[in-house]
């Protein structure tokens, strides 16, 4: 037992030594399956940090949304419908909202906009996030004039910024006193954008949304659970598409591990031919060419996927971000929570030393049964 | 150990146009503790020979004994355990690795051992002070003359304290002088208690008193040597 | 479904199918012209591609091994996206496949781990002499994996995310029908019980099969009978201790984080174990065999001693699990 460990120990010296004296090969391999490991990597731990701010973001909205349906598309509340609801068992509190979109022409963007009553605006107090306060250059005790409804100019000064850290949300946000959103949008008094109702115990919601959808025949309840539901499918759907788009690197990689693995030297070949001649066994080259597998994977592996951490969580994907920015021009500079998950781990093992693994069995073994009596000919 | 041929045959390229019987039928003993060598032109079949005894291949048919046990259809993985216990080889190109040092080097058959380092590290040691490299120990063998790479190439067969030593066109690559002093240290390892077998068509080797018993080959057959 | 952790599977199943597709080829050729006697270029050839052969077939099971910790992870992680699931049952139930897909992977890793052993086994005889054996039975293993393939392929496409399904609460519950209520309307008391004796059954026989290095088959059948005990027992009366709740019984719930994944402790030693035992039964039968009556004498003690490791881990994890429970089942027990 204790030799056959020192057998492997020698074999991993001897590997070692090889790759070091090959260096140019060696790095090469070692660059490109890093640079695979990282853009993988980096698009999972993007998207599952993305899922969990959202995910983290959805805990403190309320459970139940009531928008109101008109021959299939969603229109305004009416303000009675408030009172149509009544008093719903479980059911502890429930208020109307007003939210919408603004087109800035100036800045080609959209904000939305939104009616807040915990931070008792003025009713030409306005709050924004950093997005809109970078692109149109405003600060604190600056004006924003934004066109009504009807063409008129109104002037809002900005009360306040809304904090960075969770920018990735309000960084397009505009909060207003509701007074001056019905003026700026032309909204009567009887309207709401929709109803938000808070449940405290999450086995009733589901009897809370039927017995909503009784009282009020035109409304449609989005619950909150469903929305966590249709996230998480999502996210985990996206992140299979951009795999998938990715497969055609993982697929170039193989083929250049292949290539690498079975392009030998004919250096090289002595070298394996000798060691043949002096000795050793067809399985004891492959064990040996196994560990410089093992070794080149585990440096790929936690290089790539530390790069892939850091690139994430420290630069804020800062590569992803001209892609992202075209979404939007208000692209919000955020810092997203780090987190590392198991499953991710074990998919993207799957995804890139798996793949390598299988590209160069065979390149390995046609090396490894090399005539050990190829150096006497 | 003795070593007992019957009717050994090799053939390349089988059921194909360009079939090559190379060994067409030996039958022959070598005997333990002398130093025999296989003599021929080149194309005669000695290296195949050669191979076929030090367990680096395989017969396509035939006998081959090694003492009481048929080496000849054992499976590679098992020649390679009998071999490297076995026998040592002397290349005709030194066939040291490049890049490695000479104490590397001369440890590289006892790697698959597994041995304690410090106690394969200590043969290797002793070996090189035995051949008179013991300052060389840690440079790279491409820093080697002809005459020292032979003698690392020598220690190296020896690291694993084989009973029968093989040695393939030795003096190839050396001049007449390095060549009597190769035989002379083939004679020493005969002495102590080796077995030698050489093949060469070298006259300094096959005309040198140390040898016992030269066997001729021609076209894969034996045509002289016999006993 | 699009999910990373699913089309890692899928892409696994398809390779290892591959891989063992080619190694079945290979293992006709075997079968019809292997002839260890001749030196033939046929037979060195076919000697030096055994080697590429069971490097293949080692890394395919290892990565079916993989995916079988994968599958039940991923199970586990998916049971947020549909309505009704709660742990992997409800993953399972989704549609007619996600149990065959389980049983087929445990299948294969018991299967895997007998053949890896046979393969071990074979390479330290000098004349192979198993690998006609060793190689017909990887042409039954095929079927397997390619049921597992096509079984899985059908598991998740056919994932209906606005499916209801129904979890652990109503498949392992002792009201309902089918093998999984009986399981779990056993008396603890009962099962308890079974566990205890069919411990000490296979401690016995393990140890007397190390001691004697004889009799695998010994091992083997007590064993499988261990497994299939502990595995009732984890169901009918380990979870309620687990959850400390007295109709709690699912098998699955306990692999959560909520649960100190106490579930891989007691599962991984159980399925160890089960593994080395029935191989012990592969490996005695070839004592007779001259070039392997060495290592079958080496390997059979090492086997049984490691299969007794694992059960006896697995029994302190389950006394433990029951030990440190608040939950006393006085009614239950007296």
């Amino acid at each position: 037992m204790i030799a056959l460990l020192r057998k492997q120990r020698y074999f991993i010296d001897y590997t070692l030594g090889t790759m070091m004296r090959h260096k140019g090969k060696s790095l090469g391999l070692l660059s490109v399956y890093t640079l695979i490991i990282f853009m993988l990597a980096s698009v999972m731990l993007f998207s599952h940090a993305m899922r969990s701010e959202a995910v983290a973001l959805l805990a403190n909205s309320p459970e139940i949304v009531v928008q109101r349906i008109q021959a299939g598309r969603s229109v305004m509340v009416p303000a009675d419908y408030l009172q149509r609801i009544g008093k719903l068992r479980g059911v502890t509190e429930k208020r109307g909202r007003l939210w919408g979109y603004y087109y800035d022409p100036a800045v080609k963007a959209n904000y939305t906009v939104m009616a807040s009553e915990q931070d008792q605006l003025s009713i030409t107090d306005i709050v924004i996030g950093e997005g809109i306060a970078r692109t149109r250059g405003l600060s604190i005790g600056d004006y924003l004039t934004l066109r009504s409804h009807q063409g008129k100019a109104f002037s809002f000064r900005v009360l306040r910024l809304l904090e960075s850290d969770s920018e990735l949300i309000s960084s397009d946000l505009l909060l207003m006193n509701p007074q001056g959103y019905r003026q700026l949008f032309g909204l009567d008094e009887s309207l709401y954008t929709d109803l938000v109702l808070s449940v405290r115990n999450p086995r009733e919601i589901q009897k809370i949304a039927e017995k909503l959808t009784r009282l009020l025949p035109d409304s449609r309840p989005i619950l909150r659970s469903e929305i966590l539901r249709t996230y998480e499918s999502l996210f985990s759907w996206r992140q299979g598409v951009m795999l998938i788009l990715l497969l055609g690197s993982v697929l170039a990689f193989v083929i250049f591990a292949w290539d690498k693995a079975s392009g030998l030297s004919a250096e090289e070949r002595k070298e394996i031919g000798i060691l043949k001649a002096v000795g050793w066994e067809t399985g004891e080259v492959m064990r040996m060419k196994f560990w410089e597998g093992v070794i080149i994977s585990l440096m790929a592996f936690l290089i790539g996927y530390l790069a892939a951490y850091l690139h994430v969580f420290y630069t804020s994907a800062g590569l992803f971000e001209p892609v992202l920015k075209g979404w939007s021009v208000l692209y919000p500079r955020f810092q997203l929570t780090p987190s590392v998950d198991g499953l991710q781990l074990a998919t993207l093992f799957f995804f890139t030393v798996l793949p390598y693994t299988l590209a160069t069995i065979v390149p390995v073994w046609r090396t490894s049964i090399t005539d050990p009596d190829l150096v006497m000919r | 150990m003795l070593i007992e041929l019957t009717d050994v045959r090799k053939a390349f390229n089988q059921g194909k146009p360009n079939e090559f019987w190379a060994i067409q039928g030996i039958t022959t003993q070598f005997e333990v503790n002398r130093i025999s060598c296989l003599k021929g032109a080149s194309g005669s079949g000695k290296t195949t020979l050669m191979s076929m005894i030090g367990c680096l291949s395989r017969p396509t048919s035939g006998r081959i004994r090694l003492q009481d046990r048929t080496i000849s259809s054992l499976p590679e993985r098992f020649l390679t355990q009998i071999r490297r216990h076995t026998f040592g080889f002397i290349f005709q190109r030194f066939n040291l690795i490049p890049g490695l040092s000479v104490v590397e080097n001369i440890m590289l058959p006892a790697y698959p051992l597994g041995l304690k380092a410090s106690r394969l590290r200590g043969r290797a040691e002793r070996l090189l002070e035995q051949f008179l490299l013991a300052d060389k120990a840690s440079n790279p063998v491409e820093w080697l003359s002809g005459g020292e790479a032979q003698r690392v190439a020598i220690c190296r067969a020896l690291i694993n304290d084989p009973q029968i030593l093989i040695a393939d066109e030795p003096t190839a690559n050396l001049d007449s002088r390095l060549s009597r002093e190769f035989m002379a240290l083939l004679d020493q390892l005969s002495k102590a208690g080796k077995t030698v077998l050489i093949s060469s068509h070298d006259p300094v080797v096959f005309d040198s008193p140390c040898v016992d018993r030269v066997v001729e080959l021609e076209d894969g057959l034996m045509v002289a040597g016999e006993r | 479904m699009l999910n990373p952790a699913i089309l890692a599977l899928l892409m696994v199943s398809v390779l290892v199918s591959t891989m063992l597709l080619v190694a079945a080829a290979f293992a006709f050729r075997i079968l019809r012209h292997w002839d260890i006697q001749s030196g033939s270029e046929l037979q060195l050839r076919l000697e030096r591609r055994t080697y590429l052969v069971s490097t293949l077939l080692i890394w395919a099971f290892t990565f079916e091994f993989l995916s079988l910790l994968l599958f039940i992870y991923n199970a586990e992680a998916l049971s947020g996206q549909f309505v009704g699931a709660m742990c992997a049952t409800g993953v399972l139930n989704l549609n007619p496949w996600g149990w065959p897909t389980l049983f087929l992977k445990i299948t294969l890793f018991f299967v895997a781990a007998i053949w890896l052993l046979l393969n071990y086994l074979d390479n330290r005889g000098y004349d192979y002499p198993l690998i006609r054996f060793k190689y017909a039975l990887l042409l039954l293993a095929l079927p397997l994996v390619v049921a597992e393939t096509i079984v899985q392929w059908l598991h998740f496409t056919e994932m209906e995310p606005n499916l209801i399904t129904s979890c652990c609460g109503t498949l392992f519950s002792a009201d309902a029908q089918g093998v999984s209520a009986e399981v779990s309307g056993i008396a603890p008391a009962n099962s308890i019980l079974a566990l205890a004796i069919s411990g000490i059954v296979v401690i016995a026989a393990g140890v007397w099969v190390a001691m004697r290095g004889t009799s695998g088959w010994l091992l083997s059948i007590t064993g499988a009978a261990a497994f299939v005990i502990a595995l009732m027992a984890i169901i009918s009366s380990i979870s309620l201790y687990i959850y400390e709740h007295p109709h709690h019984h699912c098998p699955f719930c306990i692999l959560k984080q909520g649960h100190g994944y106490v579930g891989y402790f007691l599962y991984i030693p159980l399925f160890l174990a089960t593994a080395l035992s029935l191989s012990a039964g592969f490996v005695s039968p070839w004592r007779k065999i001259v070039s392997l009556s060495q290592t079958v004498a080496d390997v059979l003690p090492v086997i049984s001693w490691l299969a007794l490791f694992f059960f006896l881990q697995f029994y302190l994890t389950s006394a433990w699990s029951i030990w440190s429970s608040r939950l006393t089942m006085m009614e239950v027990w007296w």
